[in-house]
Formats: structure tokens, sequence, C-alpha cells
């Protein structure tokens, strides 16, 4: 038992340390960005939690919070930016949209961040209010003190999803054009002959 | 608003409107796609109308009917402040859904046929760059038909654990939109 204890207090001398300076790297796309500045601000003072500084910088950051709506262009960026992330990293999903894609169920919004990168606080809201990512936050620091680990665990790696082995699309009941003939397709040097 | 613009265009280009009326108070003419560029060029250099201005170009998806699309031009006067809307008729066959492009005449229209293109699928005939402008060149179809799938969503990049979005509301629409389609 002895021998355990020295390393046990390091450990959590060192979540201490953790948990207390997060610097944080958002990623804003969508209106969610406001909300984040009154948290940012003096009212509500996100530096009371240690994560007052954001790195715009992927390199330099170890909390990514995604700050609104992901759409299906864009998630190769987010996933770029989270692996460029030095260990260890946290991920918040900050609003609905980064939580689930929220109102968006369409064609060109990806159903949440945790599609493509793994997520460890979902902040619900739209957007959510400052005390909730105040919340939200917190409980991320229980997690980092308690040394838990992350949320969801990554198996594998993400695959970039070729169009070969692409879903294949529903076919409409009626049988009109699904738009996938060969001759609508959008031609590879994007001219149209 | 400006009835005198249809009277006009009637007196001078009836053999390129295929109707023309106003509705609520605006004044709308249906081009014929042949005439279509002698049209548009003279609604933009007659001094009467003076249409120097490309608004917005878009387009409508009447699916079930034929012709299946409408693509609308929004044109503006600055020097008179009226407006008009002329629209064309395309066909749903890829050899017949196209309209020739009035990059020409509005440098604007460059970017408004690329994301007509792009989510309509109706070509510009003599655009100088036709390219995908809002999807990504990977996307297959075009999304913007009433008959492509609600959730046809086509990812560029997923974890391979990712959480399942298959759920009741994702199916609930799915159904809802195909009733819209074939009833």
């Amino acid at each position: 038992m002895a021998e355990n204890f020295v390393p046990t207090v390091l450990q959590d001398a060192i979540n201490w340390a953790q948990k207390y300076s997060l610097f944080t790297y958002p990623f804003a796309t969508a209106c969610c960005a406001m909300e984040f500045m009154a948290t940012m601000g003096g009212r509500y003072d996100i530096a009371r939690f240690g994560a007052e500084f954001p790195r715009f910088s992927p390199r330099q950051a170890d909390l990514l919070i995604v700050i609104g709506t992901i759409t299906e262009r864009q998630a190769p960026v987010l996933r770029r930016v989270y692996d460029q992330m030095i260990d260890p990293k946290w991920v918040m999903a900050f609003g609905v949209c980064a939580s689930t894609g929220g109102f968006y169920q369409n064609y060109t919004v990806t159903p949440g961040a945790d599609q493509v990168i793994p997520v460890d606080v979902y902040v619900p809201g739209c957007p959510p209010r400052p005390e909730q990512v105040l919340d939200g936050l917190m409980a991320l620091q229980r997690r980092i003190q308690d040394h838990r680990g992350h949320v969801q665990r990554e198996i594998g790696a993400t695959a970039t999803v070729t169009l070969r082995d692409r879903r294949h699309l529903p076919i409409l009941q009626d049988g009109t054009s699904m738009t996938l003939e060969p001759h609508e397709r959008m031609p590879k040097d994007g001219r149209v002959r | 608003m400006a009835r005198h613009v249809l009277e006009r265009l009637d007196a001078t280009m009836r053999h390129a409107i295929v109707e023309s009326g106003s509705h609520v108070g605006d004044e709308i003419v249906v081009a014929r796609r042949e005439h279509l560029l002698e049209l548009l060029e003279h609604v933009r250099d007659d001094p009467a109308l003076d249409f120097k201005m490309l608004t917005d170009l878009t387009v409508v998806d009447y699916l079930g009917q034929v012709p299946r699309f409408e693509v609308v031009y929004q044109l503006y006067s600055l020097g008179h402040k009226h407006r008009l809307r002329v629209k064309v008729r395309v066909d749903e066959e890829p050899a017949e859904c196209w309209v020739p492009s009035a990059t020409g005449l509005w440098k604007a229209a460059n970017w408004a046929e690329r994301e007509a293109w792009d989510l309509y699928g109706v070509r510009f005939e003599g655009h100088p760059d036709l390219r995908r402008i809002l999807m990504y060149d990977e996307f297959v179809g075009f999304p913007l038909r009433k008959d492509y799938p609600q959730n046809g969503r086509q990812p560029l990049v997923r974890r391979p654990d990712a959480p399942s979005t298959d759920d009741q509301t994702t199916r609930l629409l799915e159904r809802s939109h195909d009733r819209r389609i074939s009833g």
C-alpha cells in the first residue's frame, strides 16, 4: 500500500493540474460561437475554471470544443484538426448541432460530431446557455480528476468513405430518376461536355 | 407595378414569349428557350427596360409536371427601379435538361448557374466553368431535386464505431418524404 501511495498522489496532482489548465481550441462554425463568447466574457468567465486560454493551433490545445453545425463537407477538416492535437486531449460537443446534427435532418449536415471524432461531453441547447457550458466543463473536469479516461474510444482508424464502398442510396418507390444515371454524374474533371 | 414592361415586351419580343402576366405585384414572363438569350439581352439593353442587374437565378422542381423544371431569372433595373421575373421551362430528360448560359450578359450569373447545376442538375450551355460549387466533387446526384431522399447523406469521413443514426426520427422523416412523392 505504501508503494502505491506516492504514484497515486502524484497522479492526482497531475490530474488536478490538467483539469485546471485546459487549453481550448474553439472549432466555431455557427451561431453557438456567440454563446461561447459570452461564456468567455467577464459575466460567466470561463477563466474561473482554468480554460480561458484559446489556442488557435490544434497542436497547442488539449480541449477541442466543436461549436456549431458540422457539414459533411467540413467533417474531414474537423477530423484533421482532431488528429493534429496531442494527447491527452478531450472533445466537447457544444450545442445540439455538434451533438446530433440538431434539426438538420438532410443530405448536407453530419448527424453529430461524434460521427467523425470521439466526443467526451455533450452540451445540449440551441444554443446552450453559458451555465450549461460551464456545467459540461465541470463534468469533464470531474472525469479528468477521477482519471476515468474518455467516454468514447476509437476502435481502429477512421476511414475515408470512398465512392466505391458508400452504401447504395435508396431507390424511390415510383422508380423515377434517383439522379444516379452515369451520364448525369459530375465528370471528374468538373467539365460538362 | 411595372405593367408597361410587359406591354413593351409583348410589342417587341412576342416571338420569344410563351406567356406573361402579373402575380401579387410581380411581372412574370415565360420565355422560349431558343429565344431566351435574345430576350434577356433585349431587356438588358433596351433603355426603357434597362434590367442591368441579375438579382438571382434559381431553379424550381415541379416533380410530376411536364416539363419538370423552371429556371427563374430575377431581374432589377437600377435606373427605373422596376423588376421582372423571367422563367424558362426545362424538361427532365438529361439530353434536354439545359438552358443557355447568361454569363455573357451578367457576370453575376456565373456562380448562380454553378449552384443551380450543383443542386438541380440543370446544365448551362456555354458556361465557362460549370463545376459544383456547394457540394463536394464526390457527391452523386442533385440534392435539391424533389426525388432526392431527404436523408441521402453521402459522408466523406466516418468513425468505424460511430453512433448509429438510424433512429426513429430518421425513419419517420423518410417515410413521410416517400409518401409525399408517390402520393
